[in-house]
């Protein structure tokens, strides 16, 4: 791993937090928002990582904007919701393992999208040339059209790199952002309470004000959906890994089985969750929002309503001719999903886990 | 148009007013001379209001009973209050809370660094904007109308009767759009004239021309003036207002919480000729931040310096503006535009002053000076570890108190000594009638939302009788 000296090289917006903060600290006024605010007050100046932090602790409900008595058109333009969501854009790609990949943030949507677009197609393309053409259109069964064995050598790697790059990352991120001596466990349950619960995007209890002065809770549910709808379909594939190979009972699995019991409702969610954001985002007040573009909001949640749709097109039309395309469309969303999870806002989810673990240690030892 | 009441103002008082009103049944209009973006006046500013109540409740702690607020009350005005309007203020205090989050209005504990707040005053979740933000909610969805940009230019009164009202829209925009409205009742909620220096120049002369003003620019005493012209009578005197010593470098208008300085027990302060003028360590920091605008306002061109040394850095609430800098005392006076030789003589002074003793910045300490004139009488510690730094003060008003006389019913009271039957004023358009001088952190936002609601009850019972 190289070794940069980030501290010494503060960028754009993170002179531009910095700037916020020193506001912000003088006033107080959002101390009960949301971790954002007391995690500022512990400090008295703020240096890059300090910064990247406090923009990664941030779960842009958008609250503190509305509320803000120096939000623009006043001269101090305090957006403190736009300034840490363009410093969080920033810095996922400074934390990003290996180095090399981190121009991919900068057009982060494109990037996605022609990944998603080219796994897809070679899928159906491998095949359409590799496997008995009778068998892409024979109902039924996956494994004739892909052997288990392929599937595994193909998706074991795709797996286990984001896995690696994704780790390293984190490390690089907790480790600039300061020591933890005295770490436990604690600030560990604390931190996986506060984002099971989305505790802080609900604007100190409100409600989160995303798309204008009126809070609302969607935003909320919808991601509760999608991450808890998530969670149920890697729950899914995880136990029809265990029923293969440590039960030796390979698929077809019936309705009852856990890989459906799992992955039908987790389906639903992310269907339900993805398009409840993508539909609650169009009316999202552009205030908030990174003023550069890189579309990865946008193209992770795309993503994630492909991999529900597509996985529960399967389920229910594995018995018809639609089968092999299907299969090859899902799995090549799946390719996709995760050969670009290190490079995509999928990363948002670890980097907020680890600043929470931060501030609930933080918080611990400043009011103990 | 024709409506049931007319509000002029568009803050905390104006919007309760308009929200007990229009939840009474009547037809409301409320004209906020500021645009959308800056609505609200000083409200935006605000973080509490102080409320009397008889026990704790989970976020206020214990109990702060009527008479002591009373007592709170008549120390810093030293009497100049109407006791009649002064108990009524504090005993409706006790219903805020409940009333305000009624209304989506929610709360905190007391803010890092206010701790000493925690027991009297309740703290706005979000702040005074967000405050305002709810009332704004409430009061759209009670059908309260509210026009931005829309300033009260004339009012039609006759012996104390309220007919109706020139509204001028867009009126910062050349050729403002007149509506000729009329009302059966008017709140005035405008808020004081801080913002309109000439008139503050009337009572202070050319001082006012340096002082800065905390808050909004749209209170300039529009409303008022013409309330006075009508023969309403007038209370509390021009130069009475809540006056403090803030950042030099502050916006004239708007800048709000962060421009206070809380370094002034720890340091001493100098005038433009590099002398002392007052103890600065008479009391604790809250008890005497009122009185630092006035004592900087008497200073020649209205400025202070604060000199405080890196043994005191840490000591205060982070400000906005960097402190300025430097290794030796006569470096730092001439990076702040002090003679050199003059504010070491007095920093000199001021060190062989300090008796030894132990600093102790949460209490009364021993550290103070002898044989100094004027004296520190706490918290005086030589000013010899450097870096040593400097912050400029300026008196920085928040609001004015002069006003107009109202009674408990929140009706104005004529010069002749009649009440008008539909005029009502809240907020600190009367702010005078209890707050003659002094002030106490949070009454502000508790006579505006105490007033409001009782001048909008009031409004709403006249119209529909």
């Amino acid at each position: 791993m190289s070794r940069i000296d980030l501290p010494s090289l503060a960028s754009a917006a993170q002179d531009e937090v910095a700037r916020q903060m020193s506001i912000c600290n003088a006033c107080r006024y959002c101390e009960g928002l949301c971790a954002v605010f007391p995690a500022m007050e512990l400090r008295r100046v703020f240096e890059g990582p300090d910064t990247d932090y406090l923009a990664n602790l941030c779960h842009n409900c958008g609250a503190c904007y509305y509320d803000c008595q120096y939000a623009p058109p006043h001269e101090f333009a305090v957006n403190v919701p736009q300034a840490l969501a363009e410093l969080r854009e920033e810095s996922y790609a400074r934390y990003a393992w290996p180095g090399f990949m981190a121009p991919v943030f900068e057009r982060n949507g494109v990037w996605i999208a022609l990944a998603a677009g080219l796994s897809v197609a070679l899928f159906i393309l491998g095949f359409a040339l590799w496997s008995d053409p009778g068998a892409l259109t024979a109902s039924g069964n996956f494994y004739a059209v892909m052997p288990h064995n392929a599937m595994v050598a193909v998706f074991a790697p795709a797996f286990l790199f984001p896995l690696v790059a994704i780790a390293l990352s984190l490390v690089r991120f907790w480790r600039l952002t300061g020591p933890t001596p005295g770490l436990t466990f604690a600030a560990l349950r604390q931190a996986t309470r506060d984002a099971a619960t989305l505790r802080y995007l609900d604007g100190g209890g409100m409600g989160c004000m995303t798309q204008s002065e009126r809070p609302d809770t969607w935003r909320r549910r919808f991601h509760h959906l999608t991450f808890y709808g998530f969670l149920l379909c890697f729950a899914s594939t995880s136990s029809g890994t265990i029923m293969h190979y440590v039960l030796d009972w390979p698929a077809p699995y019936a309705w009852w089985t856990p890989p459906k019991l799992f992955g039908v409702p987790g389906g639903l969610g992310l269907v339900i969750g993805a398009a409840g954001l993508i539909w609650y985002d169009r009316a999202r007040d552009g205030r908030l929002r990174p003023a550069k573009q890189t579309g990865m909001g946008a193209a992770f949640t795309w993503t994630l309503l492909a991999l529900g749709a597509t996985g529960l097109a399967l389920y229910w039309l594995r018995e018809t001719p639609a089968m092999g395309v299907l299969l090859a469309v899902h799995l090549g969303t799946v390719f996709a999903f995760f050969i670009t999870m290190p490079y995509g806002k999928f990363v948002h989810g670890l980097y907020r886990y680890a600043a929470l673990v931060r501030h609930a240690y933080e918080q611990k030892r400043a009011h103990p | 148009m024709s409506w049931d009441v007319l509000i002029a103002g568009g803050g905390n008082a104006a919007l309760c007013a308009a929200i007990a009103a229009a939840k009474d049944g009547a037809r409301v209009l409320v004209a906020e001379a500021a645009p959308r973006a800056w609505r609200g006046g000083n409200t935006r500013h605000t973080r509490n209001c102080r409320i009397a109540h008889d026990e704790g409740n989970g976020i206020l702690t214990g109990p702060y009973p009527v008479d002591e607020f009373m007592d709170d009350l008549m120390r810093v005005t030293k009497g100049r209050t109407d006791e009649e309007l002064a108990t009524l203020t504090l005993e409706k205090s006790k219903e805020l809370w409940d009333f305000l989050e009624d209304q989506g209005v929610r709360f905190q504990p007391s803010l890092g660094g206010t701790l000493s707040l925690g027991r009297t005053n309740a703290f706005f979740l979000g702040g005074g904007r967000s405050m305002l933000n709810a009332l704004y909610r409430t009061a759209e969805d009670a059908g309260v109308e509210v026009r931005y940009d829309t300033r009260v230019a004339a009012l039609d009164i006759e012996d104390g009767f309220f007919k109706g009202a020139t509204l001028e829209r867009d009126w910062q925009n050349g050729g403002p759009e007149r509506e000729e409205v009329t009302a059966r009742a008017f709140v005035a909620a405008a808020g004081g004239f801080e913002a309109n220096i000439d008139w503050l120049k009337e009572a202070w002369g050319d001082a006012a021309e340096n002082f800065l003003i905390r808050g909004t620019p749209y209170n300039t005493g529009g409303v008022l003036r013409q309330l006075l012209d009508a023969g309403v009578q007038q209370v509390g005197e021009p130069d009475q207002c809540h006056a403090v010593a803030i950042d030099g470098r502050a916006p004239k208008f708007d800048g709000g919480i962060v421009t206070r300085l809380d370094c002034v027990p720890f340091g001493i302060v100098l005038n433009a000729e590099a002398q002392r003028f007052y103890d600065e360590g008479e009391d604790f920091w809250p008890k005497r931040y009122a009185i630092w605008g006035r004592l900087v306002a008497a200073q020649p061109e209205q400025v202070g310096h604060v000199l405080i040394d890196a043994k005191s850095i840490n000591l205060f609430m982070p400000s906005v503006f960097p402190p300025e800098r430097a290794d030796t005392i006569e470096e730092l006076a001439g990076k702040i535009g002090l003679d050199p030789a003059a504010t070491r003589a007095t920093v000199d002074a001021f060190n062989a002053a300090c008796v030894p003793g132990m600093f102790d910045h949460a209490a009364h300490d021993d550290c103070r000076t002898e044989g100094l004139d004027p004296p520190k009488s706490h918290w005086a510690r030589p000013i010899d570890t450097p870096p040593f730094y400097a912050y400029s003060l300026r008196p920085g008003i928040t609001f004015t108190y002069m006003g107009v006389r109202v009674n408990a019913d929140a009706r104005m009271v004529m010069e002749d000594g009649s009440v008008s039957p539909n005029l009502f004023a809240a907020g600190e358009i009367m702010a005078g009638n209890v707050l003659g001088q002094g002030y106490l952190a949070g009454i502000g936002m508790t006579i505006g939302s105490v007033f409001g609601r009782i001048a909008g009850e009031r409004a709403a019972a006249y119209v529909s009788n």
